[in-house]
């Protein structure tokens, strides 16, 4: 339940906030409340998969936040900007 | 019972995150959700989990984000314009009808018993994990480091930047200097210092023009981005005052020794003031 509640206001967060950093950020909370769900099915069953799946979770979220922020980085030095709205380069 | 401690903090900070202005106290929320999270791991009996939660989290990504943030600057505000009309609305609408959705749906599960993971993690978390991932999932746990490879080499890709134009020599700034002068009229010398006065001497204090008001070139940027910077003519007000008490004590009541405190007929008198 917890979860579910932390991953809606991560999904609002993306769909509101302007701010690249910010939106990367409730990415990062919505895979966050992921975890938790797999760490307390993985209590519920018994069984540790649901842990090895959150390990694994956390790499890939390891992962994407380097490149993501490498990304925001490298739009920011062309465009003196780091909001959403001013990389529509690929809309044309 | 450490639940019922967290979620509540965990669930304010999620919202805080969404609410605040400035990101890097969106950053700081997220770090209090993902300690707060960590300590939730090692109460559901997953203490690997907790160190790396910790450590890959809290420790790491975050860190990065903050990096960033320095790199790309503190000031960078959220703009509240909204570019598709009815954006933000519609977010918050579909993300509401979005959780009912699911808590309904989770609420409708009944869960049986808890099995719990002592069978499980008998002889130590750490190894039973171990366990399991280097025999059924070892070619995931091949394929992550993979990926963390590539992760790595696709970031120094994207942040490095070559040297395109030849570096600017001292000569070559002097010469753009004297052409920006020529063309917009920009003042050729250095920005002015700030302000000097008798009670307050820092570099928050802009420096004041002779007409009386502030010089915003003598304060650094970063400082007008946080608004922290203080207003001179209102500490000239605090003279002012001081000196108005001085002039009731007395009795005399001199118009002339007592300056206009508002408005601009009084602002020379402060800069006079203030500059001795």
């Amino acid at each position: 339940m917890l979860s579910a509640i932390l991953f809606t206001i991560g999904c609002v967060g993306v769909l509101t906030r302007r701010n690249a950093i910010v939106v990367f950020m409730c990415v990062e909370l919505m895979l966050n409340a992921c975890n938790l769900a797999f760490v307390a099915f993985a209590r519920q069953h018994g069984n540790l998969d649901g842990q090895i799946t959150a390990f694994f979770v956390m790499v890939v979220a390891a992962a994407e936040v380097v490149i993501g922020l490498a990304i925001i980085m490298t739009i920011f030095r062309t465009r003196r900007s780091a909001s959403v709205d001013d990389a529509s380069l690929l809309k044309y | 019972m450490t639940f019922w401690i967290l979620a509540p903090i965990m669930v304010a900070a999620a919202l805080g995150i969404l609410f605040v202005r400035k990101a890097v106290h969106a950053a700081l929320l997220l770090a209090v959700v993902m300690i707060s999270l960590a300590f939730l791991y090692a109460v559901m009996d997953a203490p690997f989990l907790f160190a790396v939660q910790i450590i890959v989290y809290t420790g790491a990504i975050l860190m990065l984000f903050l990096f960033v943030m320095m790199l790309i600057g503190v000031d960078a505000a959220d703009s509240t314009v909204e570019t598709i009309r009815g954006q933000r609305v519609m977010g918050v609408v579909l993300g509401l009808v979005f959780g009912t959705v699911l808590v309904i749906g989770i609420s409708q599960v009944t869960l049986g018993t808890v099995v719990g993971l002592d069978d499980a993690n008998e002889g130590g978390n750490v190894p039973a994990i171990a366990n399991i991932l280097f025999s059924r999932y070892v070619f995931a746990f091949e394929a992550t480091s993979a990926l963390l490879i590539t992760a790595a080499l696709g970031a120094m890709v994207l942040a490095h930047r070559e040297r395109l134009t030849p570096k600017a020599t001292q000569a070559d700034m002097a010469a753009q200097r004297m052409r920006d002068y020529a063309e917009h009229g920009k003042h050729l010398g250095p920005l002015p210092s700030p302000g000097v006065y008798a009670r307050h001497n820092a570099v928050d204090t802009p420096a004041l023009l002779p007409d009386g008001t502030a010089a915003e070139s003598s304060v650094s940027r970063v400082l007008a981005a946080r608004g922290t910077v203080r207003s001179a003519p209102a500490l000239a007000d605090d003279i002012d005052d001081v000196r108005r008490q001085l002039a009731g004590l007395d009795g005399s009541g001199d118009p002339a020794a007592m300056p206009e405190t508002s408005g601009k007929a009084g602002a020379p008198a402060h800069t006079e003031e203030d500059v001795k």
